[in-house]
């Protein structure tokens, strides 16, 4: 579905990303794990058109999507959750979720945006709730579920979840990863960047380790989380654990 | 929504019972040159206050529109109607190319390069003089004329400006509460989610510049029809600035709001005729001191009022 082929982003003269290669399938969850610049992000970014890259091919669907803008790539089915939510503070709740669906609001698609409404408040009760509110009055969990919500109301095709659990309570932590979990079973493809590593693994099918702009393994996530490397650099268990 | 349409009719009312009140001339002007700006400051509050983007050159698309009308009508003797459609074709083609490529950049470009159009302009209406009779003007702007009637009297020329600013007033409300208005509001507080929504950022951003453009050229039109008579000196940058103060006083989140902003910066000075002086002096204090304690304008301290009043009469309520 989305294949990257050698891909190099820079910031001005600052090298981000270094010849990485990815790919994901339809129905797949896919995450992106490593530390803090990393370049997880920066690959998240390429991919929505936000970033261009400076060299090597990015495809979705077998369609290049060198040179288009961010709003084509939407329409070609890829949307983002951007990282630290980024919603609208001074839109209301359900303004925000119309706004995910800005690109098919049309009178004639009425019945088919409420459905797609009606189905965000099944997988977040509590936005149904507050949907007259203004979205900067939610608590931050509620916002990263409003954040998930609004991109999915442009019926993505390819899910980008830019670290959904940042700042959030252990609780929220925990729900958001069992609503992506819902998200999977439904069928939706997803492309998950992490710093909680543990958690991300679980829920996934497959998974990238990137360190310092470099794809420095990849495989089964059941695999990885079971990879000693892995589990020492990203799983917090240290090196005594792992070699006994 | 429903706010803004109470409001609307409201000042339909106002519009349509004043004239049994006010009987003098002078008020007259007064309320036609409110109703020009009011027009002017009707599409920057849509720039500024939707799309979070300064113009400081609305005088010169103000003044771009008045000179087509002059031009137009007494050195080529076109029909006053048409002249006012093409001078607000050309307002917005012009728009259109400043836009493009400023647009595309982030920060206060379009400022800067709307602060440089006006200048450019003002020179161009001074200097240009086989065409726009440099800064001595233009005379003998022919009236307006419609259905049979001349708009030669304040009266009547009151009621065509104040016609024009409701229906554009209607045009707007319908704008900001439309899908593109929620896009735009969206662009002004996050213009990278916006854009990862797939919302065209800079498709809107341009397009709102085109139309606040269009709106300033229409004012210029019925301006030079009013005074019959154009020269440079009121399409200059202090107009441009002067017409920013009046969105932020109003409100610029507001349109009303924005009505408001133009009906009290234009009316004080013909009451503060001893301040004349200074009038750019009080017009920088008042906007410090608006943005420094109501950073909503008027239309913001008008709504803490409403609330504030309605939060009294709750306590009085369960008190007694």
């Amino acid at each position: 579905m989305l294949k990257i082929k050698n891909i190099s982003t820079f910031y001005g003269k600052i090298q981000a990303l270094r010849n990485v290669s990815i790919h994901i399938q339809a129905g797949e969850v896919v995450s992106l794990i490593g530390a803090n610049g990393a370049g997880k992000t920066t690959l998240l970014n390429t991919i929505s058109g936000l970033l261009t890259p400076a060299s090597g091919e990015i495809s979705f669907d077998d369609q290049s999507l060198k040179g288009l803008a961010p709003d084509q790539i939407v329409k070609l089915g890829i949307s983002q959750v951007p990282e630290g939510r980024q919603i609208f503070f001074h839109h209301t709740v359900l303004e925000n979720l119309e706004l995910g669906a800005y690109l098919r609001m049309q009178r004639k698609n009425r019945d088919e945006i409420d459905q797609d409404l009606a189905r965000i408040y099944r997988l977040f009760p509590v936005l149904a709730e507050r949907k007259k509110q203004l979205a900067g009055t939610l608590s931050g969990g509620e916002q990263q579920m409003l954040a998930i919500g609004r991109a999915l109301m442009a019926k993505p095709k390819l899910l980008l979840l830019d670290e959904p659990s940042m700042g959030l309570a252990p609780k929220l932590v925990r729900e958001i990863f069992e609503t992506i979990f819902r998200l999977r079973k439904e069928g939706t493809t997803i492309l998950l960047v992490e710093q909680n590593a543990g958690a991300a693994l679980a829920i996934s099918d497959r998974a990238y380790v990137l360190e310092t702009g470099r794809l420095v393994l990849s495989g089964d996530a059941r695999e990885l989380m079971n990879d000693p490397e892995v589990r020492r650099a990203y799983l917090g268990k240290d090196y005594g654990e792992v070699w006994d | 929504m429903k706010r803004d349409a109470v409001i609307w009719a409201a000042l339909t009312l106002l519009v349509f019972t004043l004239p049994a009140f006010v009987h003098s001339p002078y008020y007259y002007s007064v309320l036609i040159i409110i109703g020009i700006f009011g027009i002017v400051v009707l599409g920057l509050t849509m720039l500024i206050g939707y799309a979070g983007q300064i113009s400081l050159g609305h005088a010169g698309f103000f003044g771009f529109g008045a000179y087509f009308s002059a031009v137009l009508t007494t050195r080529f003797h076109l029909d006053p109607w048409l002249a006012m459609l093409v001078g607000l074709v050309a307002t917005i083609v012009l728009a259109f190319l400043l836009g493009i490529p400023t647009l595309k950049l982030h920060g206060h470009y379009l400022a800067m390069a709307t602060l440089g159009l006006g200048m450019v302009l003002q020179i161009i209406f001074k200097e240009e003089v086989e065409l726009t009779g440099g800064p001595t003007g233009l005379t003998d702007v022919p009236h307006l004329k419609a259905f049979g009637m001349v708009f030669a009297s304040d009266q009547k020329f009151y009621f065509l400006v104040w016609i024009f600013l409701l229906v554009l007033y209607g045009l707007s409300i319908n704008l900001v509460h439309s899908r593109l208005g929620r896009a735009l509001r969206a662009i002004s507080s996050n213009q990278t989610a916006a854009g990862s929504l797939g919302i065209p950022v800079n498709r809107l951003k341009l397009l709102i510049f085109a139309v606040s453009a269009g709106y300033a050229s229409l004012a210029g039109s019925l301006y030079a029809h009013y005074l019959s008579f154009v020269n440079p000196s009121p399409f200059g940058f202090l107009v441009s600035v002067k017409l920013v103060a009046m969105v932020v006083i109003g409100g610029s989140q507001s349109l009303w709001g924005a009505l408001l902003g133009a009906g009290l910066l234009t009316a004080l000075p013909e009451f503060l005729a001893v301040l004349q002086d200074y009038e750019m002096l009080v017009y920088g204090a008042i906007l410090i001191v608006m943005m420094m304690f109501a950073p909503q304008g008027l239309a913001g301290i008008l709504a803490g009022l409403h609330e504030w009043v309605k939060n009294r009469d709750h306590k009085k309520n369960a008190q007694a």
